[in-house]
């Protein structure tokens, strides 16, 4: 079964996207990229995922998966060689919690700083610190969410490094509060060097631009 | 203190997903009921400080919060009499319907709290839901399970009771036999299973404590 083509549906500048990525990358799957067009949606793409008509979608051996966490999970049981979920299934749970956590609330108050203006913004920005501050709780001292090596929260929160640095940059607010959160600090700062990672990770200079791009439509301007 | 223990809420189906997957599986529990609206107690502040919700679910001293992920740790936890098929595609799909009802929650039952245009709206978008779900969630299958239930047939057991007494309290019928066919197939067999019909509250009971929440979302949308 895992001898089966795989193909990965997905967007360059997509932090669910990158979330598949990583996972093939660490366990040496091969698979065929194809960049989706999101203001053009291929063909290929509506009937892999007629449901959501988002991306990524994982197509194994001809059976398409969508929602990224899903796929990760996917991966892990059909792929035996580096898992990214613990063996534990006390562990496990606290690592399906986290996870669910940075996209049941991190990603959407970090979105909701991104495109709030004004006092909503400022508001926004206290959620999204809260819940990186809370987040940092199931993080405690270990070097990484799967300890001693990256698992499967580190995989789903790391793209918040980068897009939560972006997202300060853009629309000047604080998100990722260094004073505060000094633990999840020199974590995002460790995982996005982690080598298969960093090699996965979109040009940040276009990235930049790209959101950016984003933001001016979203806004309509300067924050 | 009991081996497993779960700290409730009795109108909760969250809860009730809960509670069907140990009787499913026979496991010995003792319930907690928690005064969630008004009176949180320390030992659940103490189990969830995350989200401060119900359920949780308390193995050996260790808590698990999150219903879904509550669901797994079961599952991996008590194998017998499985929540999940075998065949890891067919996995992925009962977890990616599981958080296709997670995430329209809010979208299928905010008929309940809206009145006039908003609630039209509401129950138009609710029904686009319930279209995609019966159509690609559950489609010819006897259960979403397949041939036996399953992680997903929980997620959407709120249908068969908790649908009926919002709907008619709110006096809209949002899931009509007609238009629905096959869910509401898949909801009489649902509830005539024994896992099922033996562990659900009290109808009366749902009347009136849905009619006063009703009563309190409409008032606080006023003010």
């Amino acid at each position: 079964m895992s001898g089966e083509t795989v193909e990965l549906l997905g967007h360059w500048a997509s932090p669910s996207a990158l979330r598949v990525k990583w996972t093939l990358k660490l366990k040496e799957i091969e698979y065929e990229y194809v960049e989706e067009d999101l203001a053009n949606k291929s063909p290929l793409h509506l009937e892999y995922n007629p449901v959501h008509k988002k991306i990524p979608v994982l197509v194994h051996g001809g059976k398409p998966l969508a929602e990224s966490l899903v796929i990760l999970e996917y991966l892990d049981e059909t792929w035996k060689r580096n898992p990214i979920l613990p063996d534990d299934p006390y562990e496990r749970a606290q690592a399906r919690f986290w996870a669910r956590f940075v996209d049941d609330k991190c990603a959407p108050s970090i979105l909701s700083a991104f495109t709030k203006k004004g006092e909503e913004k400022e508001k926004a920005g206290k959620e999204a610190r809260e819940n990186l501050k809370i987040l940092e709780s199931g993080l405690g001292k270990k070097q990484f969410f799967g300890g001693e090596s990256i698992g499967f929260v580190d995989i789903a929160a790391g793209w918040i490094g980068l897009w939560a640095r972006m997202v300060e940059e853009i629309a000047d607010v604080n998100i990722i509060d260094t004073e505060t959160m000094p633990l999840l600090d020199a974590w995002f700062r460790r995982v996005l060097q982690v080598p298969i990672l960093k090699e996965c990770l979109p040009p940040q200079d276009r990235l930049l631009e790209h959101n950016k791009g984003f933001y001016k439509n979203l806004t309509g301007g300067s924050s | 203190m009991a081996e497993v223990t779960l700290l409730g809420f009795w109108p909760s189906p969250f809860v009730y997903r809960v509670i069907w997957a140990l009787k499913l599986k026979g496991v010995e529990y003792e319930y907690v009921e928690e005064d969630v609206v008004y009176n949180k107690s320390d030992r659940l502040l103490e189990y969830n400080p995350v989200h401060k919700k119900v359920p949780v679910l308390v193995h050996a001293g260790k808590p698990i919060a999150e219903s879904a992920v509550i669901l797994e740790y079961i599952e991996e936890t008590w194998p017998h009499n499985p929540l999940l098929p075998k065949d890891p595609h067919q996995r992925a799909l009962a977890r990616f319907w599981t958080k296709f009802g997670e995430d329209k929650s809010i979208a299928l039952c905010t008929f309940f709290i809206t009145e006039g245009e908003e609630q039209v709206k509401a129950t138009k978008e609710a029904q686009e839901n319930l279209r995609i779900l019966e159509e690609h969630g559950l489609g010819n299958k006897k259960f979403f399970g397949g041939d036996e239930i399953g992680m997903a047939d929980f997620e959407f057991g709120w249908l068969n009771l908790w649908l009926p007494v919002m709907e008619q309290i709110a006096g809209v019928k949002v899931m009509e036999a007609e238009s629905f066919p096959r869910l509401h197939a898949w909801i009489q067999r649902f509830k005539e299973l024994p896992t099922i019909k033996q562990n659900l509250p009290d109808h009366s009971a749902m009347l009136t404590y849905f009619k006063d929440r009703r009563a309190f979302f409409l008032a606080s949308a006023k003010s």
